[in-house]
Formats: C-alpha cells, sequence, structure tokens
C-alpha cells in the first residue's frame, strides 16, 4: 500500500526562535519535508514564528504563516484551509508540545486533521520520564535508577534513596534546559528548584548517574509496517554527564564490537516498536558500561532532532525527507535510495569515512557565564568533518571552527604545567581536547587522560598520533622536511599553516603548499554515497582527503 | 594506524598496482578480491570459513580499534587468506578483548597491506568484477608478483568446501533431546551451530562428503546445509547426497551455499557474480509475509532467477531489494527451504533469526 490518497493537504509546524541548544536543525528538517511532500502532489502549508528561517521561503510552502506558535494560531489557519492532517515531527519539542496542546483542546478532532508521523501518546511516554520508565520496565530494558517527583520534598526524598551522583532532569524541556548533576548533599537544594521550576509541568527526574559511561546514540526510521533501520550509529567522545550537543561526537562509532552493537540495534528497536503506532524518525541514546558492555537506555525521541540532521549530512541518507514520505503512507521498501536513485531505501548505510562534529562555543560573548559543560547545552553552533581517518577528521573540524585554532593544537598554547592540564581536564570545558593534546605533547600518558576524562582510550591514542607527527615535524625545517613525513602529516588532517607554525625557522603556508604541490601530495575528492562505494551514486556529494 | 615503514604491494590480475605498509604477517600471498562493507564485527569476519581462498576490503576505514576476543569468533582459526584496510590499528580499547589486531594476525600467519586507497580499490572492483589478487610485504619486483599471481587458481570451478568442512564427525547440544538436526559442514560458522542449539536441538555436524546412510544412522528430525566457500557447482558428491535427502521427505534448511546446493539438486543452476554481495545492510523482503529484515551477506555465487521462477515445484520467498536477486527458496510438495543471507549473522543484524524457529516448528509438526 503506498501514499494514503486520502491526504492532499498537510500543516507543517516549525519550531520557532534559534535557541542555544539548537542548530537550526529543524529548519533543515521542515524544509526537506516540505519539499519532499509537495514532490507527491501535496500541497503543504507551513507555520512558524521564526521569518529567519529558510522553511519560510515563499517557494518551500504552499502558503507559510509568519505566526506565533500558539494554539488561536493553528485554530485560524484551519479556519482559513481544509488541511488534512498535520505533521509535528519536524519542529522539535516546540512543535511536539503545540501539537499536543491543541490535541488537549480538540482542535484536531474538531477540524478533523489527521495527526501524522507520530501520536501524542508516543510523545508522551518519551518526554514523560515514568512513563518511558515503566515502558522500559515493560518491554525489559535497563534504564538508571530514578524516581520522579513533583515537589521539592518528594525530590529531596528520593535524592536520599538513590544516592550520589544524581541528575535532575525537568520533563518537557528543550536541550536539557534547567537539568544538572548533583555531586553531594549541598548541591541538591538548588538544582532541585531550578528543575522544577524549569518544567512547564512542575515535575523532574531523580535519577542515578552513569558518569564515565561511555554514550552512544542511533538514528532509526521506521515504517506503518514496523520495518526498522539504523540510520547512524554515532559514538559520543565525550563520556556520559556531557549533553550530547556539547559533546564531540564521532559516526560510525569507532570502539563498539559487533556483539555489543547488535545488543544496542536489538534494544533500539524494540523500543521503537513499543512506542505507540507511528512512521517516522527517532533516536534513541545509550549509556554503556566500558567494563561490563552493559547498556542502558538514556531516552528516545520519536522525531527528527539535531542529530538525525546530522546523521543525515553523515551517511547521505535524507531522514526528514524519507520521514516525511513515511508519514504519509510509504513504507521503505517501496522507496528508493535518493543517492544511488537504483537501490532501496529499505537499508542500513555504511561509511568509508569518519565524521567528526564538533561544537563551537561562544563563551568568550558571555562573560561571567559556567563555562563548564554538563546536561544543558551550551554551544551554539557545531562543525561537521569528513576525512579518511579519525585523526584527518577531527583536525578537520579544529580547522572549521572559525576561531584560532589551526589544527588540533594552536588555540593558545596551555601555558600550565603537565599536572596542571592533568587537573584541569577532569572538568569538561570547551577547550578540553586542545588541553588534551596539549598533555599529550607535555608527555602525560594515554591511559592518564584517558582515566581522569572518561575518554575512551582509542580516541586519545589517535590524538597521540597526531602529537608525534608534530613531534617529528617540529624536528625540520621547510627545506629539510621529509617527502614521507609531509605525506603522512597531510593524511593525517594537518593544514598546511598548522605545518607552516610547526616547522621551525621562517616558513609560509604558501612554501607548505608549493612543496607538496610539486611533490604531487595534492588533495583527492571522495564521494557521500550512503554506500561504501558499494554502488553507483547519482546525486552524491564530496569530501576531500589525501591517498597515496 | 601503524608507523610501519615497511612498505607493501597489492598487484591486482588486471596489472593495477596499490601501495601501502606491511600489516601483519610479513610475507606474500594471493586470493581472490573482494570487499565487505560491515561497520562492525571485523574479527567474526576474518574467521567465517566462507572467506576461504579471499582476499578481503574492509571498507570501514578503522579496523582492530576494538582488537581481539576468544569469544568473538566463527570458527578457530582465521580463514581470509589476506587484508587490505586503509587504518588498520594497532593500539586497540576494550576491557573484554584479549589482544591486537596485529598480533592475531601475526599469530594466524596474516599478510595485510594498510594505507591503501580502499575506496578507489572498491570502486574498481564494483566496475571490473572480482579478480585475483597479490599482497607481498616482501617481493617489490613487479614482474616476479605477476608470475606468483599467476599461480592463484580461478574461483570458478573451485571445490574449497571440502577443505574446511570438518574432518571428524561432532555433536554438540543436549543428547537427551528429542530434537535432532545431522548438518552437512561445508565451512560452517559457529554462531548457526549455536541458533540451532539455543532453540534445544541435538546436531550432529558431519563432513562435506557425509553418504546419507550415515547421515541416517543419527535418525534426524530435520537436516541442516552449511554456508562454505567456493563454487556449489563443485560440489557434485554433495548435490547427489541432497537430491537423496529430498527423498526422504524431512525438514531441510540452508544457508548461503547450502542454498545454492538446494536450488543444484533441483537443477537450477548457479552463476559466479560479477562482485558478490559482502556487507551488514543488505534489505532483503520476505514476500511471504510482506515484511522486510536487513541481512549479513556473504556470497559470490548465486542462483539462477529465471531457473527458478520457472520451476514447478520450487517457489521464490526472499527477494533483494537492491538488486532482485533470489534471495530465498522454499520446495512446494516438500518441507524444505534455504536462504542466501546469513539468519545467524554475527557479525549483523538479528532481523531473520525467525528463520531457525520456522525451521524447529517444521521439525516438531
Amino acid at each position: 500500500m503506498p501514499i494514503d490518497n486520502s491526504i492532499k493537504s498537510v500543516l507543517i509546524i516549525g519550531s520557532g526562535p534559534i535557541i542555544i541548544g539548537q542548530a537550526c536543525e529543524f529548519d533543515y528538517s521542515g524544509s526537506q519535508a516540505a519539499r519532499s511532500l509537495r514532490e507527491e502532489g501535496i500541497k503543504v502549508i507551513l507555520i512558524n514564528s521564526n521569518p529567519a528561517t529558510i522553511m519560510t521561503d515563499p517557494m518551500m510552502a504552499d502558503k507559510v504563516y509568519l505566526l506565533p506558535l500558539t494554539v488561536e494560531s493553528i485554530e485560524q489557519i484551519l479556519d482559513e484551509n481544509q488541511i488534512d492532517a498535520v505533521l509535528p515531527t519536524m519542529g522539535g519539542q516546540t512543535a511536539l508540545n503545540l501539537c499536543k496542546e491543541a490535541e488537549e483542546l480538540g482542535v484536531w478532532v474538531k477540524y478533523n486533521v489527521r495527526l501524522i508521523g507520530v501520536d501524542v501518546a508516543a510523545i508522551d511516554t518519551a518526554e514523560d520520564r515514568e512513563k518511558f520508565r515503566q515502558l522500559m520496565f515493560k518491554i525489559g530494558i535497563k534504564v538508571a535508577p530514578s524516581h520522579v517527583a513533583n515537589s521539592f520534598l518528594e525530590g529531596k526524598e528520593f535524592a536520599q534513596e538513590i544516592g550520589f551522583p544524581l541528575v535532575i532532569r525537568p520533563s518537557f524541556t528543550l536541550g536539557g534546559t534547567g537539568g544538572s548533576f548533583v555531586h553531594n548533599k549541598e548541591e541538591l537544594d538548588s538544582a532541585l528548584e531550578r528543575g522544577l521550576k524549569a518544567s512547564p509541568i512542575h515535575e523532574v527526574l531523580v535519577e542515578k548517574a552513569v558518569l564515565g559511561w561511555k554514550e552512544y546514540e542511533l538514528e532509526l526510521l521506521r515504517d506503518k509496517n514496523d520495518n526498522v533501520v539504523i540510520i547512524c550509529t554515532v559514538e559520543n567522545l565525550d563520556p556520559m554527564g556531557i549533553h550530547t550537543g556539547d559533546s564531540i561526537t564521532v559516526a560510525p562509532a569507532m570502539t563498539l564490537s559487533d556483539t555489543s552493537f547488535q545488543d544496542m540495534r536489538n534494544q533500539a528497536i524494540l523500543m521503537m516498536r513499543s512506542l505507540g503506532n507511528f512512521a517516522g524518525g527517532c533516536n534513541v541514546q545509550f549509556a554503556q558500561n566500558p567494563e561490563t558492555e552493559e547498556l542502558i537506555a538514556v531516552e528516545i525521541n520519536p522525531r527528527v532532532s539535531r542529530s538525525s540532521a546530522l546523521a543525515s549530512k553523515a551517511t547521505g541518507y535524507p531522514i526528514a525527507k524519507i520521514a516525511a514520505k513515511l508519514a504519509i503512507g510509504y513504507s521503505l521498501d517501496e522507496l528508493k535510495n535518493q543517492i544511488t536513485r537504483t537501490t532501496s531505501a529499505y537499508f542500513e548505510p555504511a561509511l568509508d569515512y569518519v565524521i567528526v562534529k564538533m561544537p563551537r562555543w561562544n563563551f568568550d560573548k558571555f562573560k561571567g557565564a559556567n563555562d563548564t559543560l554538563g546536561l544543558q547545552m551550551k554551544s551554539v553552533g557545531e562543525v561537521m568533518s569528513i576525512g579518511r581517518s579519525f585523526t584527518e577528521a577531527i583536525q578537520k573540524a579544529c580547522q572549521s571552527l572559525e576561531n584560532d585554532a589551526v589544527g588540533l593544537g594552536y588555540y593558545g598554547k596551555s601555558l600550565m604545567k603537565s599536572e596542571e592540564i592533568v587537573e584541569y581536564i577532569k572538568i569538561p570545558k570547551w577547550d578540553r581536547i586542545f588541553r588534551i593534546k596539549d598533555a599529550l605533547m607535555q608527555g602525560v600518558t594515554v591511559k592518564t587522560i584517558s582515566q581522569v576524562t572518561g575518554i575512551d582510550k582509542w580516541f586519545v591514542h589517535q590524538i597521540q598520533i597526531i602529537c608525534n607527527i608534530e613531534k617529528e615535524i617540529a624536528k625540520h625545517s621547510a627545506d629539510t622536511l621529509p617527502n614521507d613525513l609531509l605525506k603522512e602529516a597531510k593524511k593525517n588532517g594537518f593544514g598546511d599553516d598548522q605545518i607552516a607554525k610547526i616547522l621551525h625557522g621562517d616558513c609560509t603556508d604558501e612554501q607548505v603548499y608549493e612543496k607538496r604541490k610539486a611533490l604531487g601530495i595534492t588533495r583527492v575528492y571522495k564521494m557521500v554515497d550512503t554506500c561504501s562505494a558499494e554502488f553507483e551514486a547519482k546525486t552524491p556529494y564530496f569530501y576531500s582527503t589525501f591517498e597515496n | 594506524m601503524t608507523h610501519s615503514t615497511q612498505q607493501a604491494i597489492l598487484l591486482l590480475a588486471d596489472g593495477h598496482v596499490f601501495y601501502g605498509q606491511a600489516f601483519g604477517k610479513i610475507g606474500t600471498t594471493t586470493g581472490e578480491l573482494c570487499f565487505n562493507t560491515g561497520m562492525t564485527g571485523y574479527q567474526e569476519v576474518f574467521t567465517d570459513p566462507s572467506y576461504s581462498g579471499q582476499i578481503l576490503i574492509m571498507n570501514n576505514v578503522h579496523i582492530g580499534n576494538y582488537g581481539v576476543k576468544d569469544a568473538d569468533v566463527e570458527s578457530d582459526t582465521v580463514k581470509i587468506r589476506g587484508l587490505i584496510a586503509r587504518n588498520l590499528e594497532e593500539q586497540f580499547s576494550r576491557f573484554q578483548a584479549k589482544g591486537s589486531l596485529s598480533d592475531y594476525l601475526i599469530a594466524n600467519n596474516i599478510v595485510a597491506i594498510e594505507g591503501v586507497d580502499t575506496r578507489a580499490l572498491v570502486t574498481h572492483v564494483r566496475t571490473k568484477g572480482a579478480m585475483n589478487c597479490i599482497i607481498s610485504s616482501e617481493i617489490t619486483d613487479i614482474e616476479k608478483l605477476k608470475s606468483e599471481l599467476a599461480k592463484c587458481p580461478d574461483m570458478d570451478g573451485l571445490d574449497l568446501a571440502s577443505g574446511v568442512s570438518t574432518k571428524e564427525e561432532y555433536e554438540l547440544g543436549d543428547t537427551s533431546s528429542t530434537l535432532k538436526v545431522a548438518v552437512l559442514d561445508f565451512g560452517i560458522k559457529k554462531n548457526i551451530l549455536n541458533c540451532l542449539v539455543e532453540r534445544g536441538a541435538h546436531v550432529r555436524v558431519h563432513p562435506a562428503n557425509t553418504t546419507l546412510s550415515r547421515l541416517k544412522e543419527f535418525n534426524p528430525n530435520g537436516y541442516f546445509l552449511s554456508n562454505g566457500p567456493g563454487d556449489p557447482a563443485a560440489l557434485p558428491f554433495a548435490i547427489n547426497t541432497i537430491k537423496e535427502i529430498l527423498a526422504e521427505d524431512k525438514p531441510l534448511f540452508g544457508i548461503c551455499l547450502g542454498h545454492q546446493l538446494l536450488a543444484l539438486a533441483n537443477d537450477i543452476p548457479t552463476f559466479k557474480m560479477h562482485h558478490g554481495h559482502r556487507g551488514l545492510n543488505h534489505p532483503v523482503k520476505n514476500i511471504i509475509s510482506g515484511l522486510c529484515e536487513i541481512t549479513t551477506q556473504n556470497h559470490g555465487f548465486g542462483v539462477d532467477p529465471e531457473a527458478v521462477r520457472k520451476h514447478a515445484n520450487v517457489e521464490v520467498t526472499h527477494l533483494n531489494l537492491n538488486d532482485d536477486s533470489i534471495e530465498g527458496i522454499r520446495l512446494k510438495d516438500k518441507p524444505a527451504f534455504s536462504v542466501q543471507y546469513h539468519p545467524e549473522a554475527t557479525p549483523g543484524p538479528h532481523d531473520s533469526r525467525y528463520l531457525f524457529d520456522d525451521f524447529v516448528k517444521m521439525m516438531k509438526s
């Protein structure tokens, strides 16, 4: 059964203002969804209060309403237009909350509008910590021990019961707003107060903190026939305790065995299938105990998100576009892979490159702000880089931050001594990755760094490789730099400017460039094609790299 | 990645040369070139007997990150003939790991090359098709490599299964079980046996050339045809045995090579594919139930789709959603079925484990 022909017009709800805690992902997904539906001959009506978006460009939808995101606005639109269905999964929590409010007021029933792509019960289960916990218990999936508290006293009582460290998570907030870690009794009162205040329903979850566990995210798609595919697996370089939006993340997962990954895949599929009746995109987060490889489910988001936008770019698989088609009745096996155009959309992308996402913070513009990273997302944007190795990708990411970082390591070399740096990197701050590199340059061991940061030692080893190359380069001037070393440096993501700065003697990036050009060490371009070159790609995109 | 300065060379049968660095054992190896797109489970892949005779390109760019572990194997030794990758990692991270991939490959005498532009290489294989190749970290003379490569036999018509099949019979599972499965081993993966034993079966595993009369002495409730390497058409003895098994009217289940053999036993020809299917993301539709499954695949031969469709007594049960190739068949008049892909996975998704349940149900009814 392909497309549902009773749907002739769809209302897409946008996400409103772009705030700290977002990365324009909902503009991206909303635009994709609008295009995807119009391609099917469906009339698209769009509401967003934010005119500074691509989705509100007149060519994106048949009709655009720049109105406050309120139930009144929705009613106005429904009065003025014949609308068959509403797609609330493209505008983040803001759209879902509005959709839910309208549902409670009977608006959708009144105007005979169907909710597509999600159901309200599913939103509730995903957002309401207690319901989520109960569902996980029912289907046999482990979660961190927790209790829902609706009052300050209740919260205190549960905190005593669970013990420290704890997390306070307010219900129904975006980007972890109002949430915090509580390491001891002294921090509890203010954390509880802040959390209860941030929640629109005055509710928080008091949860055992699994600090130091590894964090993974899976992006999934599900169709009405209950077919589920994993589009992307993302590994957080930073362990549990730092908001994913503030973590350096890597795809595909680098340190995950197949046994552990399949365990995660099975659990994610089970979670998605038990979460009400809906077709579309979904994000599931897990924490993994690195010693036992035991998993606990952290959360499930039955909508497209910042991470699905990243996963789309990382794999070439347009999640929002396909999710919109699933919402109007297609099943995955009826759709084509949008990049190859010949193979099926029901498949799981294979990557032959490494993606690194690095957040960009702007603490220099927020004087006095607490720059310690935690549950609440503080970055104002992110960069994504593609390389043929982790070392290349992370250096490219550093070079793209539009700050003074010239690769990993040239961000104002720290003047701290190694013992001071080791202390400094214990607390996650925006510059931790640069300071880890400083520590390695000063001879601190991989093991020590991994222990104090909770970052998997595989990643620290990779940074050590970068340091080793830098030390080798530093022994030379532009004239004596060996060809093999120059090639090795380029393959590991060193920029010409970065190499010039490391070499002794006066050397410019032009000189490095001319030298390598003469040696034939030049860029090659590789495709992002969803399939690791297995099939020919019709609409791929490219990244540059260096090969032998 | 390593900082080995020892160069290694990869020469393809069509004359293309790729350079990289030596990894694993220092030496020379030949085999048929193929690629695997999976992003997890390298150790399970390397120990899969179906890879015998093959030199494997791993498309995923970092291999070796989580080391090796005794439990993560599909047979007792590494079965690939050689390994090609972009970055092979000496440094690994996993609490449960026993050692590094590098030491593991050396202990298993596997020659590998890293630093290769694997994407260019895979695109080449995709375009030109499967071909033989040679990797060497000791010979630098291209002419010498060419003459060594010429000695490598063509995969078409090659019986590799007999070489990896068990030499002795062995039994697994609860010996008091009333559910008895006679397994014909053409290079079986450990987890297939686990999947049967987990479901309460008592299995006896037999060498590939075992006769029906010997199989029957086990008094089995059902027969299983395993996966394995090489050309299925090069196993006429096994095809004959399967014809005899079919006459018994007992449940029969085949995987991969076992699927191809079931087809051949019904006079459906098999053919050598252009470059095969190898990975953990192959989309298959069960056309009986209408549901889809993401499957693990590893095959360089396939069954002739036209001959299947024309066959009066054979029905297609599963299709590949990428290229419409035949992924599963069943006999109309007998309890016999088979799939081209790997429902036991390892590595790979567990979507298709229901096939083992189906087989058990068949044997119980």
